[in-house]
């Protein structure tokens, strides 16, 4: 039961990084997608939201880590050997992205080749982060004593990792493109609200269809994982009902004569983002690492638990209004939307 | 090569990287909060010249910062398992309040940097504290895990089994206190020499304009108040550091001391090396009796030496000089700031000679080179232990191979971020020069 509280924690923490970092590292590949480009201010509503974002978006990813040694610390061998080659390339780009992209804001010289270093290693990590899923699921990995080895062979031959690649790639192209595209309507550019309404009606069937192929591609190396997610199919089919009609509110009409209700797209693929991958962690339960490692192997002690529980539960409850604030300073208000000079402060 | 000094090469290439980026955030954001007040106690614009410009700095560094700490945090995890598993168990709550101040330290700090226009006096000083705040409390909190490293308690091992834990006993172990307040203290004082050196190589241009001049001098003063009042604060919690070392750890002061024999009117040896053959420190200058003054409070009092610890649970005896070392720079940086300052409000001098401002520009990097080497200490002298008497460092180690090619990887990488963050902040101050803050 306490091992099952601790692990929908886990994935709120994941869902909440997955969500956040979806959008900054899309958001900083259209930076470079678009960069330069004299007809459109698409680029710069990109940078307006990442300035003061990723710093905060960075913070959700500690949290899932630590969160994950903390409350099963006992996954720590399995996932360490399994995780460090995977992981260790993450932490590579995610370093390189995070400079660069700082760098090209003071450095007005090679603003142009840091934004194009940092777009495209930013672009990769959701990338290198998704290929990890099919790993644990099973099938890729061999127990020779207690090393863990990852069957790179067959990983790299089977389609299902360049299922997972794609839905890493065209998810993280939608959500940014979403969300950019009520960020701009919000800081009232209509003109880079098409830009990214067409980039989200196009990415939105296909990061589905990947879903889908990923899910398919997964039968032949897991089929229990599938056995399980068939089991959560009202879960599944709800979520595709909300992605209906989160798809469709791009078309609905608005009060101000404009084609499409983003906000109302974007807070039901939150929610369809938040059906779906629960879901899937459901199905994936209760293993950690398919088939040696479960959720009870991994939990930490009781006592601990609850002590986590608290620090959680006081730690939210602090930063919970200062979320809201922040969103009103950054999000919301027109005084930071529309200054022109935010360029300069950066 | 054996894959646990290989963990401990990457992880410690890594954090030797990462505490020059996680001092410098420490430290300048407190004196941003500094700068911030005194602009408005002083009505002097100069000073938030100054807050912006460091708030610039940081802001730069911190591109590298957040991500060398999420790197720390994830490779602790994938490199140390073994120590992850008695983490989890034992010392989970300072990392996850720790999550708590970087939040609060990242979000004040944009709030702080983009919204400034649309803040009041106030609220830019309540949120700069914030930043400060919640900086100085994740250094904190870390440090938590370093001192429970040290003195480990809040548990028992039953058969090799963690039981009857006490997870708050474990946050409030013996070393936290002092450790804690030593990491502060030194991250302010080896930031504020850093800006103390930026300010005294700059007053050593030519053809400074008046108005440059005084902003300089403004800032060096800043710099050596702050960084005379830290030194001196460190070197007194450093002691206290020392006399814990002597009542929690004393195989750790052994080692750093290069002492032994157990005995009353221990010898403090400075400098030197230590030599098992001969029971003492060879080459090195000989204080009777301080060792055994410094650590209980009387030349009577006895310290424990090396000999007392079966050999294998003796750290590397070069900690030692890197004890030294510290000690060294602390010391002579306290003599530094106060002699500056002396100069300047004793002897009433309005302007810093040239022969006092060559040292006052080796005196950011010396202090660094005192963080670097305190850390290094504070590592290798917990060795061959992780956990100290708990867990061995070989016991907590990963199994997995290929850590030295990502080893020669990180290390490339690191060289090559330090070397562009350099030369990033040198083009970015060029072509932002002073002069033109003043206009606007």
């Amino acid at each position: 039961m306490e091992a099952y509280v601790a692990i929908i924690i886990i994935w709120l923490f994941l869902f909440l990084y997955a969500l956040g970092g979806a959008i900054d590292f899309g958001a900083g590949f259209w930076s470079m997608f678009y960069f330069g480009r004299k007809d459109t201010t698409a680029a710069s509503i990109a940078n307006l939201y990442l300035t003061p974002s990723w710093k905060v978006t960075n913070v959700f990813l500690v949290l899932f880590v630590v969160a994950l040694v903390g409350f099963f610390p006992h996954a720590a061998f399995a996932l360490g050997s399994i995780m460090i080659v995977p992981v260790s390339f993450v932490l590579i780009l995610l370093i390189i992205r995070s400079a660069f992209m700082v760098y090209s804001y003071s450095v007005q010289k090679y603003t142009k080749l840091f934004t194009y270093i940092s777009g495209i290693t930013g672009l990769l990590i959701p990338v290198l982060m998704l290929s990890i899923l099919p790993i644990i699921i099973g099938g890729f990995v061999e127990v020779v004593g207690d090393r863990h080895y990852i069957l790179y062979d067959r990983l790299l031959a089977s389609p299902t990792l360049y299922a997972h690649i794609g839905f890493g790639l065209s998810a993280e192209l939608f959500l940014s493109s979403l969300f950019l595209s009520d960020y701009a309507r919000e800081a009232k550019s209509m003109e880079t609200y098409k830009v990214y309404r067409r980039n989200a009606i196009i990415l939105g069937p296909i990061m589905l269809s990947m879903a889908v192929a990923a899910t398919m591609t997964l039968i032949p190396e897991a089929i229990w994982m599938v056995d399980n997610m068939v089991r959560q199919w009202h879960l599944f089919a709800l979520s595709l009902v909300v992605f209906s009609i989160g798809y469709s509110a791009l078309w609905w009409p608005s009060r101000k004569g404009r084609v499409g209700q983003p906000r109302v797209a974007v807070l039901s693929m939150v929610v369809q983002i938040g059906l779906a991958s629960f879901a899937y962690g459901w199905s994936h339960m209760p293993y950690i690492v398919y088939p040696k490692l479960t959720i009870y192997d991994a939990f930490t002690n009781i006592k601990m638990y609850y002590s986590l529980l608290w620090g959680y539960a006081i730690g939210m409850a602090i930063l919970v209004p200062l979320f809201y604030w922040f969103w009103r300073l950054f999000l919301k208000d027109k005084r930071y939307l529309t200054d022109k000079k935010v360029d300069d402060v950066r | 090569m054996d894959n646990v000094l290989l963990a401990r090469m990457l992880f410690g290439s890594t954090l030797i990287f990462h505490i020059i980026f996680a001092t410098l955030g420490v430290g300048l954001t407190l004196m941003i909060l500094i700068a911030e007040i005194m602009r408005v106690i002083r009505k002097d614009n100069d000073y938030g010249i100054l807050a912006k410009r460091w708030t610039k700095a940081v802001a730069i560094l911190l591109g590298v910062a957040i991500p060398s700490g999420t790197i720390v945090a994830v490779m602790l995890a994938l490199l140390w398992p073994g120590f992850i598993e008695v983490v989890g168990q034992v010392i989970a709550l300072p990392f996850t309040l720790e999550i708590f101040a970087f939040f609060i330290e990242a979000l004040f700090l944009s709030i702080y940097v983009y919204a400034a226009s649309r803040l009041s006096s106030l609220m830019r000083i309540i949120s700069v504290f914030f930043v400060a705040l919640g900086a100085t409390a994740s250094a904190v909190l870390i440090t938590n895990v370093q001192s429970w490293m040290n003195t480990p308690t809040g548990f028992n091992v039953v058969n090799g089994e963690i039981t009857d834990v006490r997870p708050w006993e474990a946050v409030l172990n013996p070393a936290f206190g002092y450790t804690a307040v030593h990491v502060a203290s030194s991250a302010y004082m080896a930031t504020a020499f850093v800006v103390a050196s930026v300010a005294a190589y700059q007053l050593l241009k030519p053809n400074l304009k008046e108005s440059e001049k005084t902003y300089h001098k403004k800032g060096l003063m800043i710099a050596l108040v702050f960084g005379a009042i830290t030194s001196l604060w460190t070197a007194t919690n450093g002691h206290t550091s020392a006399v814990g070392l002597h009542q929690n750890v004393p195989v750790k002061l052994a080692a750093a001391e290069g002492l032994f024999v157990t005995q009353p009117n221990a010898p403090l040896a400075i400098f030197g090396t230590p030599d098992p053959e001969a029971n003492r420190v060879v080459g090195g200058i000989e204080i009777p009796g301080m060792l055994s003054y410094l650590a209980t409070g009387s030349r009577d009092g006895v310290v424990i030496g090396l000999n007392e610890f079966p050999r294998d649970e003796w750290p590397p005896l070069f900690v030692h000089t890197l004890f030294n070392i510290m000690v060294g720079i602390g010391t002579l940086l306290i003599g530094l700031s106060f002699g500056a300052l002396a100069y300047r409000i004793v002897f009433k001098k309005r302007e810093y000679p040239n022969w006092l401002l060559i040292p006052l520009i080796g005196s950011g990097p010396l202090a660094m080179l005192g963080i670097e080497t305190g850390w290094i200490f504070a590592c290798i002298g917990r060795q061959p232990w992780t956990i100290y008497g708990i867990q061995r460092t070989a016991e907590a180690a990963t199994k997995s191979a290929n850590l030295g090619t990502f080893f020669v990887i990180f290390i490339s990488l690191y060289i090559f971020l330090l070397v562009i963050t350099a030369l990033v902040m040198r083009y970015y101050f060029r072509r932002n020069p002073l002069i033109n803050e003043f206009d606007s």
